[in-house]
């Protein structure tokens, strides 16, 4: 079920939701698994009476990692050749992010099929929190 | 950050495929259908960020017998050093599958840094630091990965 270069076309696009209300207990969970425990992800009193924040915010890196689902489910999980975003607003508790990627070329380099995409997870106002491009090794 | 001894597993794998909202079974079940094809668990685009666990000084850990910069008695236990950067930019560069079982090591050099004025934030300083995570057992270069920071003059202003 691996995706085909035929099976692509440019502008062709793919959305899903990938964090639905975030939770804080989910902000808590990526903190844990992935090492970062900076308080203003997690620690309320911290970020709002020291940072000068309205309340903790999500890492970057959890909608980053969120928006990877819509790649790997699109392209399959070992086909990845590059990811990278901007993180270009903050992303609070109740947030619903919702990613979009839009085929922006099909290409051939190395021998490889390669699709590139333009990435952007917007959250429930339909403003960007992560914005960049992707790049996904294809079958001929 | 160094990271001499990064081993990749797949209950550390599960747990954050779970922190990010994804249920794809590759990245829990070593016994699914989607594992079994691929060889095993393997691990979500983002994953090498876990690597911070295996980091003896990562700042943004508490360490015991240590004040931590969050909130316990105060709302600060201590003054956070180099504090104030933000994550503005992520870049990862796959040049092998990254699976569980696998031992990782990384090494990491600073790159670019460079400044620009922000309505909402003040003078931005960006700094780029590059780590390379390669596996124990090849050598090979399995995740190259580029982290931007952005330093604030002071914290983001809100939208209305």
């Amino acid at each position: 079920m691996a995706v085909t270069a035929n099976a692509v076309q440019v502008g062709q696009s793919r959305s899903q939701v990938v964090v639905d209300n975030l939770t804080r207990t989910q902000i808590v969970m990526y903190a844990g698994a992935s090492g970062d425990y900076n308080p203003l992800h997690s620690d309320e009193v911290y970020t709002t009476q020291v940072g000068g924040y309205p309340s903790i915010f999500a890492h970057g890196m959890l909608s980053m990692g969120a928006t990877g689902r819509l790649l790997t489910d699109w392209f399959g999980v070992d086909r990845l050749v590059r990811f990278g975003v901007r993180f270009v607003n903050q992303v609070w508790p109740g947030d619903t992010l919702t990613a979009t990627a839009t085929v922006e070329a099909i290409r051939e380099e190395d021998g490889r099929q390669l699709v590139d995409v333009a990435v952007t997870t917007t959250n429930q106002d339909g403003k960007p929190v992560v914005t960049g491009t992707a790049t996904a090794r294809v079958d001929p | 950050m160094t990271v001499e001894r990064f081993p990749v597993e797949a209950t550390h794998i599960m747990m954050f495929a779970r922190a990010i909202g994804d249920p794809n079974p590759a990245f829990s079940d070593p016994d699914s259908t989607e594992a079994r094809a691929l060889g095993g668990v393997v691990a979500p685009p983002t994953f090498v960020m876990a690597g911070s666990q295996f980091d003896p000084d990562n700042p943004l850990r508490p360490k015991s017998g240590e004040p931590w910069f969050g909130s316990g008695r105060e709302p600060s236990g201590a003054v956070r050093e180099g504090g104030g950067t933000l994550h503005a930019e992520q870049v990862f560069e796959y040049h092998q599958p990254l699976r569980a079982g696998m031992e990782l090591s990384s090494t990491q050099r600073e790159g670019a840094t460079w400044e620009k004025e922000s309505k909402r934030g003040g003078r931005l300083r960006f700094a780029e630091t590059v780590t390379e995570f390669r596996d124990v057992a090849t050598g090979e270069l399995v995740v190259t990965a580029t982290m931007v920071g952005v330093k604030t003059e002071r914290p983001v202003e809100q939208e209305a």
